[in-house]
């Protein structure tokens, strides 16, 4: 029985009473949403609130890692959970080191400390993928779901193979009350399956239609565990693909969730997904093979707590976007989208997105926001390892913005994209924007962490919608 | 109409730069082919990777950094390569290796598990990987060249190694902001004639548009000859790069540690 472990003590209900109240000075003073400030006063006051808070979620937990997709596909698999009636425990707004799974107890915690209703709730969290090793015996998950592994933030995470190694090291522990949703298709994460006893669910994209026409710069995982190189049959993205080492012969998965037939547009996807021999097509409002592959990872993690195909595609079809994934904001007779690209392979998918299915003549207006803080990467030269070659020769604006307006300026340039203009101040830069396009046209904006945030709450305020604390879905 | 053929190129051979690209050292083959349009130069570019032959000869070298895994691939066999590349360089091929290509011209490199890699031999440096104990150098870094017009440079550093001097070695350039080779002697990368060795990436060349065309008048010096008309660029504005190297040596006097040398 869940409940007799989960019994908080006097001391951790303290804690969370006092998160609580830091999260709501927080607000009072205008210091942003407060989302991981009440985890970080409540987790330093009781360390073991995040067991607790596991222990509760009755249906289990669901981790979801990886460097790109994670706040949406928690996002996903939440809305899937709610459409199925279970009601989620989930930590909003990207949230994923140790103190937003925290905040998110914090908020839902009664005043002994309990959670409402929490036998019958799942947790679905997202986590960091380099803080994900050290979470896990803790968080104990029944599902956890790897989307990718791609160079991301190499000045805070050294280098990407010790991420992965991390994440060895941990599922050598792992159990068969453990499902491991794995993306097929990335050899760095497929891989995974081998050195576990956990169980093992694939998802993967097999329509060589969906295919590049050539292999992008942004590729991480050239070489096989046994030391070979991989080769591939079709590459869809970065790395990800049909692969098959060339040494050892080990080779792409069967994907158990599989994408059969892809069509992309600049607004949504449609696709043909196999599960495990039925067939169920998904209408997935979010543009970009990156957003399929999210999608297939929220149907299998879904799926296997038991969730129906026919439920999973419903809410699929009806899923808003999570917080500045594709949200869209009515400005002035304008639409504005926001893309958070913040590592070569996530502005590759953002790039490819907005061309796939988009008429050559059609133009491209573009808000391109480059940030160096600590939460964007301070090293800002990923923006080399991006094909944003692709764009040349397309009629398009390009304005530019952020603090490292003038670099990200020079990386269009010489893409053969001259910016239109460079703005770093965001108010200015989306007047800039905006004045160059006609009414009715929509405008992209491309943008690093902190800079999505900026321009984010720029766009609410003129569009009469809710500052992102008062809008992230519980 | 199109624009007639360029009446000179360079042949530029890129090293393993499908194993050795981690901090987007591609962006230096970016911005070299976009200047030497602009002056009227031809880039012919073969790329060079593991098991492939090095063509008969080069003007300029290309090499950038790589993760530990994938340095003990290259090593070895770039170890093999070490006497055609010494030769390159003593006849004046220009070259620029970045990082982990840094790392491998030198003599050895002694990775975090005690392995000793060795080197290509072009610059007399010996680098040491200190282990997972001690912080990598990581930051933005501006450095100044002792190459008459080139001044200085900027980029980002991210590397554990710690690069030592041997007694024919000479720095690349003097740290200001930042750590350069070792954190300790205030020395940043390596020169031996045209070549250049360096932790600066960002990518380097993009943003350094003065040490971009001095290496392209190295590449022609070499192709057609010390005093040849062919060999002679002028000089040309560059406001992109210009701006993104004001932007970014403002973010290094900003927010690194100006470099002090360690007294022991």
């Amino acid at each position: 029985m869940v409940a007799a472990t989960a019994r908080p003590s006097v001391r951790e209900r303290a804690a969370l009473i006092l998160g609580r109240a830091a999260g709501t000075a927080a607000r009072q003073l205008g210091r942003g949403g407060g989302t991981a400030l009440p985890g970080l006063v409540a987790g330093v006051l009781a360390p073991r609130l995040l067991e607790r808070l596991a222990q509760q979620a009755g249906q289990g937990v669901v981790t979801v890692t990886g460097t790109n997709g994670k706040t949406t596909t928690t996002h996903l698999i939440a809305a899937i959970f709610r459409a199925h009636g279970v009601q989620p425990l989930t930590n909003p707004s990207g949230s994923n080191l140790e103190r937003g799974l925290v905040a998110a107890y914090v908020e839902d915690a009664e005043a002994d400390g309990r959670i409402a209703d929490a036998p019958s709730r799942v947790g679905v969290f997202e986590v960091d993928e380099a803080v994900l090793a050290r979470l896990f015996s803790r968080l104990s998950p029944r599902v956890a779901v790897f989307l990718n592994l791609f160079r991301d933030q190499l000045d805070r995470y050294g280098e990407v193979d010790s991420v992965g190694e991390g994440w060895g090291g941990m599922l050598a522990s792992a159990g068969p009350d453990c499902t491991l949703v794995l993306n097929a298709d990335d050899p760095s994460i497929a891989q995974l399956a081998a050195g576990t006893r956990a169980r093992v669910l694939m998802f993967g994209i097999d329509d060589p239609e969906a295919r590049l026409a050539e292999a992008e710069h942004a590729s991480d995982a050239r070489f096989c565990r046994c030391g070979g190189r991989f080769a591939y049959e079709a590459i869809y993205m970065g790395h990800v693909g049909i692969w098959r080492c060339s040494s050892c012969g080990d080779r792409r998965p069967r994907a158990f969730v599989s994408a059969r037939r892809v069509k992309l547009s600049p607004d949504g996807s449609r696709v043909e997904v196999d599960i495990d021999g039925a067939v169920v097509t998904l209408e997935i409002p979010m543009a970009g093979l990156y957003s399929v592959y999210n999608a297939l990872a929220a149907t299998a993690a879904s799926y296997a707590l038991g969730v129906p195909a026919t439920t999973i595609a419903r809410a699929l079809a009806e899923a808003g976007p999570a917080f500045g994934r594709q949200e869209r904001f009515e400005v002035e007779g304008r639409t504005v989208r926001v893309l958070l690209a913040k590592n070569p392979a996530g502005l590759n998918e953002l790039l490819r997105a907005l061309i796939a299915g988009s008429p050559e003549r059609e133009p491209i207006h573009l808000l391109a926001m480059l940030n160096d803080g600590v939460q964007d990467g301070q090293d800002v030269s990923w923006i080399y390892d991006a094909d944003i070659e692709v764009l040349a020769g397309r009629p398009m604006t390009v304005t530019c913005s952020g603090g490292r307006a003038d670099d990200f300026a020079l990386r269009w340039h010489l893409a053969g994209v001259d910016p239109a203009a460079v703005v770093p101040d965001t108010e200015a830069a989306l007047d800039d924007a905006l004045r160059r396009m006609p009414p009715g046209a929509r405008l992209d904006v491309v943008a690093t962490y902190t800079a999505m945030i900026d321009v984010r709450e720029a766009l609410a305020r003129r569009a009469g919608v809710g500052a992102y604390w008062e809008k992230a879905e519980r | 109409m199109t624009p007639a053929p360029p009446e000179r190129t360079i042949r530029v051979v890129t090293l393993y730069d499908d194993v050795m690209n981690v901090y987007a050292d591609r962006g230096n083959l970016i911005a070299l082919e976009a200047r030497a349009a602009e002056h009227g130069v031809g880039v012919e570019v073969q790329s060079v990777s593991l098991g492939d032959p090095l063509p008969e000869d080069a003007d300029l070298v290309l090499i950038g950094g790589g993760q530990d895994r994938e340095q003990r691939r290259v090593a070895d066999e770039l170890a093999v390569r070490g006497p055609v590349l010494r030769a390159w360089a003593a006849a004046g091929t220009a070259m620029l290796a970045v990082c982990g290509g840094f790392q491998l011209f030198g003599r050895w490199y002694r990775d975090a598990s005690g392995t000793e890699l060795p080197g290509a031999g072009v610059f007399d440096v010996t680098t040491i990987a200190p282990g997972p104990g001690a912080a990598r150098c990581i930051g933005d870094i501006l450095a100044n060249v002792e190459i008459e017009g080139v001044g200085e440079v900027v980029g980002f550093e991210n590397h554990g190694g710690r690069t030592y001097l041997g007694p024919g070695g000479r720095p690349f350039a003097r740290v200001e902001y930042g750590r350069g080779n070792n954190g300790e002697d205030g020395t940043e990368g390596a020169i031996f004639q045209n070549a250049v060795g360096t932790y600066l990436h960002g990518s380097l060349l993009p943003k350094n548009p003065a040490l971009l065309d001095w290496l392209i008048a190295a590449a022609l010096r070499h192709r057609y000859g010390e005093g040849s008309s062919q060999a002679l660029i002028e000089p040309r504005p560059a406001p992109y790069a210009e701006r993104a190297h004001a932007a970014s040596a403002a973010v290094a006097r900003r927010r690194s540690p100006k470099f002090e040398p360690v007294v022991k």
